[in-house]
């Protein structure tokens, strides 16, 4: 468990974070949220002691962050970067055990890490273990980026801006592989971004800053359903509230007996999904399969209630 | 690529155009004595025509293989045949012009042979430019043609020639100027870098220090060459007059101490801002990226800063040591020692072949380091970026 208690930076007078209260909880996934400048990136950082805050505490577990050295606390924490800051001169093996090797992990238990994680990132260790950045496309970068700053096994993974670089199907992609990585691994992360679509797709907590205060935290169906300002309700975006709200329900959740024509979506897709192909293929209804089984159908009516009534 | 481009090589041409031009020049000259003026011998008479035709020939050969533009390996082979050719000319000239010219008669290479000279060297760099050899390729070929230097001056068909006339009764001279030549380029390199890696590393992480440092250094680097030994004169003059115990350490206004003092103040540029830059190489994002991992600003540096500005660090490396063996030679104005020496004894005496005898080594020792140097910046590069 992750707690900020009351942390702000000044700086020249300005406050750049603001008195910011908030608890993370183990094994979920926290986005921070909000425009350029409103201080994400400075909370990010005083977590791990990159900025020194002004005032307030970060306590990891119970433990003050500031009774523990700051590169020995940040060889417990995970950080990946917009960019991924790969060592370009290291190939993809020492880039990703450069925490275990600082940490003076033996060599072969090292190594056994490196091919884990080349694994759970779905790229092949004998392939890739000997390339160096260079030799990457992006998503690789990235996800080799991401992969050294789980190596340790950290409590906590800071991740600023981690697909800001990517082009947008690769981003879908990356996000969906670190939903299902830190799923597996139960990891902690605190996530940085100025897309609220990131941050409700990819969050079990969304907070939301503005100007260096924390206007809103809470589940992303809180923050859809309820936003506490204006400005909040301004970043989902009023237009597409029943579309957000939609992608936030899954079809297992709404599915009922009966058939439908057409080809079948699965369980785990969300009623997003169903309605873009009612729509696409002019159907009211759409059938429903769980691991090749058809298991029922969602109709068009039910897409519809569900996006109006909480609307 | 081979094939293509066609057609002829325009440097080739112009080598081509300047070498024939370069026959038509003397090729060697001849004197009867050290004193009287020289007169001039074309290439084909140096030695009877059976004996000059076939370094002619190799050389006007050598001229037309460096023509075809897409045959770089081609050009290369015409390089080294010219170079044969002009060996062979200078090695028939050497004996066969002395032979009943007399006692003190001397013979030297003339306008001729240094163009030609030239426009090989050109010719053949200019060929290996076009094949780009790897690194280890470029260290066999050095190799290769510095051996095939020595067998040709240790077998003493060469020894005709006036220079190594001078040479031979200067051997103990030469031997310790070379040697000195080299204390005063390589020491003045290693001291200039015991001071200026570490210099440079603090500017790298102090701003204020590197706005004061490096304008200082750069104003050092202004200052000419002979200014710059003329005034160490009297500073150690000074020194070694006043301090206790100076003078046992050869602290004097002139001699080596002056000249080495003289070239670690012209070598602390370079070495400070190539590091600075070097060190500045890393991408911010991976130093950013090593902060947040827990690196202490040691193993940043290490790990991540050196190695990847090292290129840049051997660069500032071998700026300074071409420099240096440059700018050794007008050591020998205050006594430095080195092939300077030679030089200026040379000109005193408006006699060329002592000139020849101390500059000739000097260009060949900044051609060696020069190439040697560049092989290990390359062998340092990223291996990624090498490959790319
Ligand atoms: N080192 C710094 N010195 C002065 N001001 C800073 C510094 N870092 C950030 N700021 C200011 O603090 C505010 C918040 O910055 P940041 O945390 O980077 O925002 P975000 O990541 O949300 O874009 C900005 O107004 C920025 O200009
Ligand atoms: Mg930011």
């Amino acid at each position: 468990m992750i707690e900020i208690d009351r942390i702000t930076k000044i700086y020249n007078g300005v406050p750049a974070v603001d008195a910011v209260t908030m608890t993370v909880e183990s094994g979920t996934i926290t986005v921070i949220v909000g425009t350029s400048g409103s201080g994400k990136t400075t909370l990010l950082r005083m977590i791990n002691r990159l900025e020194e805050p002004t005032s307030g505490e970060v306590r990891i577990n119970g433990e003050s962050t500031l009774e523990i050295k700051p590169h020995l606390l940040r060889r417990r924490i995970g950080y990946a970067i917009q960019g991924h800051g790969l060592f370009p001169h290291h190939n993809v093996a020492r880039n990703i055990g450069a925490v275990p090797t600082l940490l003076n992990w033996p060599k072969d238990k090292i190594r056994a890490r490196v091919d884990e994680l080349l694994t759970l990132f779905s790229m092949e260790p004998a392939e890739f273990r000997d390339r160096f950045p260079a030799e990457l496309s992006g998503g690789q970068q990235q996800r080799v980026g991401v992969a050294r700053a789980l190596a340790s096994r950290p409590d906590l993974l800071l991740m600023d801006e981690p697909f800001g670089a990517l082009d947008p199907i690769i981003r879908a992609r990356a996000q969906d592989d670190l939903r299902r990585i830190q799923r597996a691994l139960g990891s902690t992360i605190v996530l940085v971004s100025h897309d609220m679509e990131e941050a409700i797709r990819l969050g079990d907590r969304v907070a939301v800053m503005d100007g260096g205060q924390l206007v809103q935290h809470g589940t992303p169906a809180d923050i859809i359903a309820n936003p506490a300002t204006p400005f909040v309700a301004d970043m989902v975006g009023d237009m597409e509230r029943p579309l957000r709200l939609l992608s936030l329900v899954p079809l297992a959740e709404v599915v009922e007996d009966g058939g439908a024509p057409g080809a079948a979506l699965p369980a785990d897709g969300s009623l997003r999904d169903a309605l873009s192909a009612c729509l696409w293929t002019g159907r009211t209804a759409v059938p429903v399969e769980r691991e090749g089984a058809l298991i029922g159908r969602v109709t068009l009516e039910t897409i519809r209630a569900r996006a109006g009534l909480r609307a | 690529m081979a094939g293509a481009r066609h057609g002829v090589s325009h440097p080739g041409v112009l080598f081509a155009v300047l070498g024939l031009a370069a026959l038509l020049v003397p090729f060697m000259t001849l004197a009867a004595n050290r004193i009287v003026a020289a007169e001039g011998v074309m290439a084909w008479s140096v030695a009877p025509a059976a004996l000059t035709i076939p370094g002619l020939v190799a050389l006007v050969l050598g001229l037309g293989l460096g023509l075809p533009a897409a045959r770089p390996r081609l050009r290369l082979l015409g390089a080294v045949l010219g170079l044969g050719g002009l060996l062979w000319l200078l090695v028939q000239g050497a004996s066969g012009l002395l032979d009943g010219a007399g006692d003190y008669a001397r013979v030297s290479p003339a306008l001729g042979v240094w163009c030609l000279l030239t426009i090989f060297m050109l010719s053949m760099t200019d060929a290996l430019v076009q094949l780009a050899p790897g690194p280890l390729a470029r260290g066999t070929l050095l190799a290769a043609v510095l051996a095939a230097l020595a067998v040709i001056l240790w077998s003493g068909a060469l020894a005709p020639l006036s220079v190594l006339q001078e040479y031979a009764s200067r051997k103990a001279a030469f031997a310790d100027a070379a040697l000195r030549h080299l204390a005063l380029a390589f020491g003045s390199l290693a001291t200039a870098a015991l001071i200026g890696f570490p210099v440079g590393i603090l500017c790298h992480r102090n701003r204020r220090l590197r706005g004061a440092i490096l304008p200082v250094l750069s104003f050092l680097q202004t200052i000419p060459s002979l200014a710059m030994f003329g005034l160490m004169i009297p500073i150690l003059g000074w020194i070694g007059d006043s301090v206790p115990g100076a003078q046992a350490f050869g602290i004097a206004g002139i001699g080596f101490a002056p000249a080495f003092l003289a070239l670690v103040l012209y070598s602390l540029l370079p070495v400070v801002a190539n590091t600075v830059a070097g060190l500045a190489a890393a991408p911010p994002a991976s130093i950013e990226a090593a902060r947040g991992m827990g690196m202490t600003s040691g193993q940043r540096l290490l790990r991540v800063e050196l190695p990847m500005g090292l290129p840049i660090l051997l660069t500032g490396l071998r700026i300074v040591l071409v420099q240096n063996i440059g700018l050794a030679v007008i050591a020998g104005l205050i006594g430095g020692g080195g092939f300077g020496t030679f030089v200026f004894q040379g000109l005193n005496q408006t006699a060329t072949d002592l000139i020849l005898l101390g500059a000739l080594p000097s260009v060949a020792l900044a051609l060696i380091s020069a190439i040697v140097m560049d092989i290990l910046v390359e062998l340092t590069r990223p291996q990624a970026a090498r490959a790319a």
